[in-house]
């Protein structure tokens, strides 16, 4: 790869405000960057640190208002973006300058075939007609790895994988074949062995194209595999920028440095804790089968969610539970807490078979066994103060607390969770993302439970953030004698807490040992993929092979 | 499966059909004596004996009631007092004007709604979108009877240009027709401005912008497409009233339909007609509800029955 030093894209002192109610918010203060033809440029921070914003305004896709262009100037290739009118913007768009975004599903449209909307862009720019473009748009389709593409071209958005989705977006921004593409955390949504494949598309349309790349993303291993150089946001301002090897070896800014710190690197001193004989839940043999839709014509099928399954949990231990989506872990959770009945099997709670509960002695369980889930925010009602959500549990297990001392508790929970007591007035929607997964965790532990069901808890948090709430959970087991089973599809994270990992596929445990040993010599071919899944750091890239998936 | 899909349906409907012309069998007859109305006030009790039993009204209510199942399934209406002829015959006659009536309003009310709620969500708070919110939410909230009378009243009477009422040629259509569609464009602007506001701040209108789509395309295209199937659910639910509740204004404009038929058959205790008629406009509801539900099918093709 050839990268020119001529930018093709110049951004100069670019500050936006958004006005919302009152004061106008800076989500953008004063950044510059340029990309030049074939380069990577990768724009890392979290969550609300300003960078989707930098690029919405190359594209012209902040709504002004609320948005607005304070000042600053964007260059592309001669003309200045800012004063272009909607017509001229148009023309750019989908031709010079293309987008692909987070979440494919959300972002096609659900009522038109795949192949309709690519042959939009070719009508947009007036280099063809429908019907006239579906041999172009099969021929991207095959480029960018769609199977059967004569036939698939028909399909419509809901009947592609998350993976395939992303491709047709790919495929719909290439079309014309751009000079810049934006890439707005492109791989975030999809699981690990299919982000390495489209991490390595991406790379191989560069080399064929020389396009420019801007890929933004708050990961940092994605920006390792990806960046030639690199910008690092946060707050709305550039905090450090260079050469991607120099900012991930030698990072210069505090904040740089503390976000390169936060990755698991599996450090296992928050491992090492007695873990009792006895054992506390003992699952054997379980399965749940789904009937798949069966007409006249077709034979019955079954689709197996969880096949045979067993492990134990003694007391005290963490069980991390890693697999992909679709691999039936979240399903083994659902069962466990009796919200799905299972096919078959057992699971023996404290010598008690978990199915076979009813009435009082479910709803007594039910008190020792609670849930933490992936979406905080949907998971609480919206109309509830965070007092209200915490106490809840009390006014269904009228036993554990009379109600003259619950303000007392919420306070001690909101404390013991790392939140304030005058936050217990406020409602879910006024908290970050960390601190409403907070909230869910003392609500959890309002009911006293002697088991935790972790489904995803960290997988929506901004990296810094996984790790304090990963370091709450595991202080809170060392204080209150906590058992986990932490489900989740990030490997590294896991190896940091979890004492034994059960690794699935299919619906099926492919693997299971006790953490450090899985992690220095993975058996299973599928575990060790899915530790190769973590792309390696571009400037040690030799020569890339893809992940079979 | 599409067609077990609308066997299923029709099934239900049968059913729901058999209870609803039950009721209707029973709340007609409580309505009075027929041979009240048809025979001179002055007439001997021979001769309403005579005509109750002529047109089997002297048997025990039951005993009528089982009659007219055992005759419904060999597809006989019954007669119709007044006109002495078969009242099916009576309420599908009439059918057609009111299918017309309701065919053209909904049709105007539909475009016209889209165009204008579509409009008006394309820039929320502008000067368009707050005369279409302010003449909408008027349509929707002014009683249909109040605008024909007063209809009448500037055009026909005080101007002259409109004839009052009845059929024949062109200009007739015009008050009842506009009358008719005042309530569902009303509704349906806003309901199309809602769900086209919500349409145009999807992700994928995002897509449809980086892609440097034309605006008007977007808008018309993508999403307007995809804010269509709350407004079929409101349109279908609106035709279904024009069906059956076109009666206010077919009696204002004195349009010979079937719900002026159905006010004239129950003031005249002509039961069999009545009953007709609930079983044609039941029917023609049964199928605006199916068409819909096709319809979304083809709108939306992540629905399949």
């Amino acid at each position: 790869m050839t990268a020119s030093d001529k930018p093709i894209l110049r951004i100069d002192g670019l500050t936006v405000d958004f006005l919302s109610e009152g004061d106008p918010v800076r989500a953008v203060d004063n950044v510059s960057f340029d990309v030049c033809p074939g380069e990577t440029l990768v724009i890392l921070g979290e969550s609300g640190s300003g960078k989707s914003v930098s690029t919405g305004t190359v594209m012209g896709l902040i709504d002004c208002p609320p948005g607005d262009i304070v000042s600053g100037t964007l260059v592309f290739d001669g003309t200045d973006l800012s004063r272009l009118d909607n017509e001229g913007r148009r023309e750019l768009n989908g031709r010079r300058i293309a987008m692909i975004f987070q979440d494919p599903l959300a972002y096609l449209n659900p009522v038109y075939t795949v192949g309709r909307q690519i042959a939009e862009v070719f009508e947009s720019h007036g280099a063809g007609e429908g019907g006239a473009m579906r041999g172009r748009v099969v021929r991207l389709l095959e480029r960018v790895g769609i199977p059967e593409a004569e036939t698939r071209v028909d399909y419509y958005p809901h009947q592609f994988s998350g993976g395939q989705r992303q491709r047709v977006m790919i495929a719909m921004a290439i079309a014309l074949e751009p000079d810049i593409l934006i890439a707005d955390e492109p791989t975030t949504a999809l699981d690990v062995s299919v982000q390495a494949q489209i991490l390595d598309l991406l790379r191989d349309l560069q080399r064929e194209t020389g396009m420019a790349l801007i890929m933004i993303t708050h990961d940092l291993e994605v920006a390792a595999a990806m960046a030639d150089r690199i910008i690092v946001m946060n707050a709305g301002k550039v905090v450090e920028s260079g050469r991607a090897e120099d900012v991930f070896t030698n990072p210069r800014h505090s904040y740089t440095r503390r976000l390169m710190s936060a990755v698991p690197h599996g450090d296992p001193k928050k491992r090492s804790r007695p873990v009792e004989q006895e054992v506390l839940l003992q699952v054997a043999d379980l399965s749940k089968h789904y009937k798949l839709g069966s007409g006249p014509f077709a034979p019955k099928r079954e689709f197996k969610a969880v096949d045979d399954v067993s492990f134990t949990l003694r007391r005290g231990e963490t069980v991390g539970i890693v697999g992909e989506s679709g691999s039936g872990k979240s399903s083994i959770a659902r069962m466990l807490l009796r919200l799905n009945e299972p096919t078959s099997g057992s699971a023996l709670f404290a010598g008690e078979d978990i199915f076979k509960l009813e009435g009082r002695a479910l709803n007594g369980f039910r008190r020792k066994v609670q849930m933490v889930f992936q979406d905080p925010f949907g998971s609480m009602n919206p109309r509830m103060n965070v007092r209200s959500i915490i106490s809840e549990p009390w006014a269904i297990h009228r036993d554990i607390l009379p109600r003259q001392r619950w303000n007392e508790r919420v306070v001690e929970l909101l404390e013991l969770v790392g939140l304030k007591p005058e936050h217990a007035e406020r409602y879910p929607h006024q908290f970050s993302g960390g601190q409403r997964q907070r909230i869910a965790i003392a609500r959890a532990l309002a009911s006293e439970p002697e088991l935790i069901v972790c489904d995803e808890a960290v997988s929506a948090l901004d990296v810094s953030i996984q790790m304090q709430v990963i370091e709450l959970l595991a202080d809170l087991r060392q204080r209150l004698g906590l058992s986990y089973i932490f489900i989740t599809h990030d490997l590294p994270i896991v190896r940091q807490f979890a004492d034994r990992i059960l690794v699935m596929q299919r619906g099926k445990i492919v693997e299971e040992g006790e953490t450090e040993a899985l992690f220095v010599s993975p058996r299973h071919e599928y575990t060790r993929a899915l530790l190769n899944a973590v792309p390696q750091p571009k400037w040690l890239q030799r020569d890339p092979t893809p992940l079979a998936g | 499966m599409m067609l077990g899909y609308i066997g299923r349906r029709a099934y239900h409907s049968v059913i729901s059909v058999i209870g609803l012309l039950t009721l209707v069998f029973f709340l007609t007859r409580l309505t009075g004596d027929p041979s009240a109305l048809y025979l001179p006030l002055d007439s001997s009790l021979e001769a309403r004996q005579a005509f109750a039993r002529l047109n089997g009204l002297d048997q025990p209510i039951y005993v009528q009631f089982f009659q007219y199942l055992h005759n419904l399934l060999s597809l006989d209406f019954g007669q119709s007092l007044r006109q002495n002829r078969s009242a099916i015959e009576v309420a599908l006659e009439a059918f057609p004007a009111t299918l017309k009536l309701a065919v053209v309003a909904m049709t105007l009310s539909i475009a016209l709604a889209i165009v204008v709620g579509a409009l008006a969500a394309a820039r929320p708070g502008s000067l368009f979108d707050r005369i279409a919110g302010l003449v909408s939410l008027a349509g929707a909230s002014t009683p249909d009877f109040w605008i024909a009378i007063v209809g009448i009243l500037v055009f026909a009477v005080g101007l002259g240009v409109l004839p009052t009422s009845g059929t024949g040629s062109g200009l007739h259509w015009i008050m009842p027709i506009f009358v008719l569609m005042l309530r569902p464009f009303g509704l349906l602007v806003q309901v199309v401005r809602g769900t086209m506001i919500s349409a145009l701040a999807s992700p994928f209108i995002k897509t449809a912008h980086a892609k440097g789509m034309k605006r008007r395309k977007i808008i018309f295209g993508h999403a307007l497409r995809n804010s269509l199937l709350p407004v079929i659910t409101v349109a279908g639910d609106l035709a279904t009233g024009l069906i059956n509740g076109a009666v206010v204004v077919e009696t204002i404009f004195g349009w010979p339909g079937i719900g002026k038929l159905m006010i004239d058959s129950i003031i005249q205790r002509d039961f069999a007609v009545v009953q007709s008629t609930i079983l044609v406009t039941a029917i023609a509801i049964f199928i605006v509800n199916i068409a819909i539900d096709l319809l979304y099918a083809v709108l939306d093709p992540r629905i399949r029955y």
